[in-house]
């Protein structure tokens, strides 16, 4: 039912005063794709989507869909529809008033836009709430309405600006289905805001890891989490343990404590005796009791929590170091136990957490 | 469980009543007690005895008093009409925030620690015949007569409006702010242009805030006094009823006559009042307002 497009693509660079909020950010989406801009608060990314709305002026950049320049034309003319993080409903139109503007607004035949409404409340699953105000709605039903509004008007870019962020956990869970079931019967491209790494790997084509208004890594979701290629992204990505040291001859990393020596991949970009950091999830580290296979370590327990699927556990190293585990068998704090760091699961990144990627 | 459900409630009930004691006495001492005792002094006339209507009957058969009903509304109508509009115009304008926002509000609300005394010396002096305004008019050769700005109902709206723009430019700016942006830029989303957001979204959600605007403007300009003095013609075309009730009380000394002429203005305020709430019930639909402020 929507008209695709084959192409979008842009770049933006945006000061406020002498801050520089993006830097040259360039986006490239083919046809029907799922792109997510993922970073922490401040990163710039809700910044470029407001941009790419028109809603917010750009310092210099431009916006191409299907070899058509976008970027002067006005928010209400470009056709894209959004959705955002506090819904953005107008609490004096009901239900069906909110679905109708954009129609109302193309001056559409009174019988089509009641069907096409119709159509819309019964695609987000809300087909009796028409004559609701949104103040007497759940915050989970008020953001399926601000969907439907934006789908009404069938655009070819969808942009979602945090749409899950107000929602309970659970209820986020159940409408990141929703919009993933959206995405897949529409046909349409959707540009996705979201500072949470679940939220991004599960809906997305294709992840734009952004810090300070860089892009820091692109890529599709299983290259980003599991060959992070700087240590931001690894850190954002859930690896919590890190060494940092420098390649030695036989290619291991050599910590820069001396204490260990450690396998792992990643490390071809990286010559010996250039700083370089190891890291690994906590939920990558297996507790052995015999010292098979590489990257064994020894170290004392110091802190167990309980998760309810397993028990997450800070031992520290010989060194002095911390590592995070996680382990289904319960550790008993100051005991000490001995862990393998499999190679395939520690990565090599360039750098150490002191220098600035 | 709800025995003690209930205790607790009435608990929570007894202090809030003794919160409110100090206001609801306030409101019987400052208010309502003043209030009845002005009905009651103006159904006693001081030539008759025992209660009568006599004063009302005297003023609805006299046009120059009766006639102050029709002046004062020329001039509060206006004034309001001008202020509200003015103030909404600019708050709107600035709901986004300016630069220098903070300078331009202080620049814009300090007539109104200036006292009416002073403003009316200003305007007469400014817009006064021979004030600034019409010497720079004439001297540039664009008039050839000055124009006639004080002294008159032009005088008196002028300082009206000077005194309760800062007002109602201040509670329409913090009402409009106080809308949540993101419902502006959904509708720019779904193709509004910027008229289309001013009549379709905003101007409903702003309704109850212009509302209250209007009733305080109005009230207030219906009440004018000093500037009608200052800045008008108090024996004619700007004798408001305010001005006749004054006559009546401190030079006839007819004090239950100057309390039926308060009477009626206030009912005529009233009146006012009682129009604005209809015109705002007919213009707002949704059942819970203020949902759109954050």
């Amino acid at each position: 039912m929507t008209q695709s497009l084959d192409s979008l693509r842009f770049r933006i660079t945006k000061r406020f005063g002498a801050k520089v909020v993006l830097d040259d950010f360039a986006l490239e989406v083919r046809g029907r794709q799922f792109v997510t801009l993922l970073g922490p608060s401040g990163c710039g990314k809700s910044t470029a989507l407001n941009i790419v709305a028109g809603l917010i002026p750009a310092s210099d950049g431009e916006l191409w869909i299907d070899e058509q320049r976008m970027d002067h034309l006005p928010t209400e003319k470009r056709g894209f529809g959004m959705v955002f993080q506090n819904y953005a409903l107008f609490p004096h139109m009901t239900v069906f008033g909110n679905i109708a503007f954009g129609l109302e607004l193309q001056r559409r035949p009174t019988a089509e836009i009641r069907e096409r409404v119709r159509q819309m409340l019964a695609l987000v699953q809300l087909p009796d709430f028409a004559d609701r105000y949104p103040a007497q709605l759940s915050g989970g039903q008020q953001q399926r309405v601000a969907i439907a509004r934006a789908l009404v008007l069938q655009p070819r870019l969808l942009l979602l600006d945090e749409p899950l962020s107000n929602l309970d956990a659970k209820l986020r869970i159940e409408m990141r289905a929703e919009i993933k079931r959206l995405h897949a019967s529409l046909g349409l491209t959707c540009i996705y805001v979201t500072h949470d790494q679940t939220e991004a790997l599960s809906l997305s084509d294709w992840i734009v890891v952004m810090r300070d208004g860089i892009v820091m890594q692109a890529g599709p979701p299983d290259a980003i989490y599991n060959r992070p290629n700087n240590l931001f992204v690894a850190d954002f990505m859930g690896f919590r343990n890190f060494f940092a040291g420098q390649i030695a001859a036989d290619g291991r990393l050599q910590s820069a404590t001396g204490a260990l020596q450690l396998h792992g991949r990643g490390h071809e970009g990286l010559g010996q005796g250039e700083p370089a950091t190891a890291a690994i999830r906590p939920e990558d580290v297996l507790v052995t009791a015999d010292g098979t296979g590489g990257n064994q370590i020894r170290g004392r327990v110091e802190i167990v929590e309980y998760l309810g699927r397993d028990h997450e556990a800070v031992l520290r190293l010989e060194d002095q170091s911390s590592l995070w585990v996680h382990t289904p068998a319960p550790l008993a704090p100051g005991e000490t136990v001995s862990v393998t760091l499999p190679p395939d699961k520690v990565i090599f990144l360039p750098g150490t957490p002191q220098m600035r990627p | 469980m709800m025995a003690r459900r209930r205790a607790e409630g009435r608990e929570v009930d007894l202090t809030a009543m003794l919160c409110l004691a100090p206001s609801v006495l306030y409101v019987i001492v400052m208010f309502v007690y003043p209030f009845l005792h002005g009905v009651y002094l103006s159904l006693r006339p001081a030539k008759q005895s025992g209660l009568s209507f006599a004063n009302y009957a005297a003023f609805f058969s006299d046009e120059w008093q009766y006639g102050t009903i029709w002046i004062t509304f020329s001039i509060a109508v206006p004034t309001t009409l001008i202020v509200v509009s003015t103030a909404l115009f600019l708050a709107y304008g600035m709901r986004r925030g300016i630069r220098m926002e903070r300078t331009i509000t202080t620049i814009l609300v300090l007539p109104v620690s200036l006292g009416v005394i002073l403003l009316s010396i200003g305007i007469q002096g400014f817009y006064g015949s021979r004030g600034w305004f019409n010497q720079i008019l004439l001297g540039s050769g664009l008039l050839s007569e000055p124009l006639q700005l004080t002294n008159n109902h032009t005088g008196v709206v002028l300082s009206l409006f000077m005194q309760q723009f800062p007002f109602c430019f201040l509670m329409l700016l913090g009402y409009i702010s106080g809308i949540d942006p993101t419902l502006e830029k959904s509708a720019r989303t779904l193709g509004a242009g910027s008229w289309t957001v001013f009549r379709r979204v905003m101007l409903p959600l702003m309704a109850p805030g212009i509302a209250i605007a209007v009733a305080l403007v109005f009230v207030m300009s219906f009440a004018v006094f000093p500037s009608a003095i200052l800045l008008g013609q108090p024996a004619g075309a700007t004798r408001t009823i305010a001005i006749a009730a004054y006559h009546q009380a401190f030079e006839h000394y007819d004090m239950s006559y100057a309390s039926a002429i308060a009477v009626i203005m206030g009912l005529c305020q009233l009146a006012g009042l009682l129009l604005i709430v209809l015109l705002r019930q007919r213009m707002v639909t949704a059942p819970t307002m203020g949902v759109g402020k954050r």
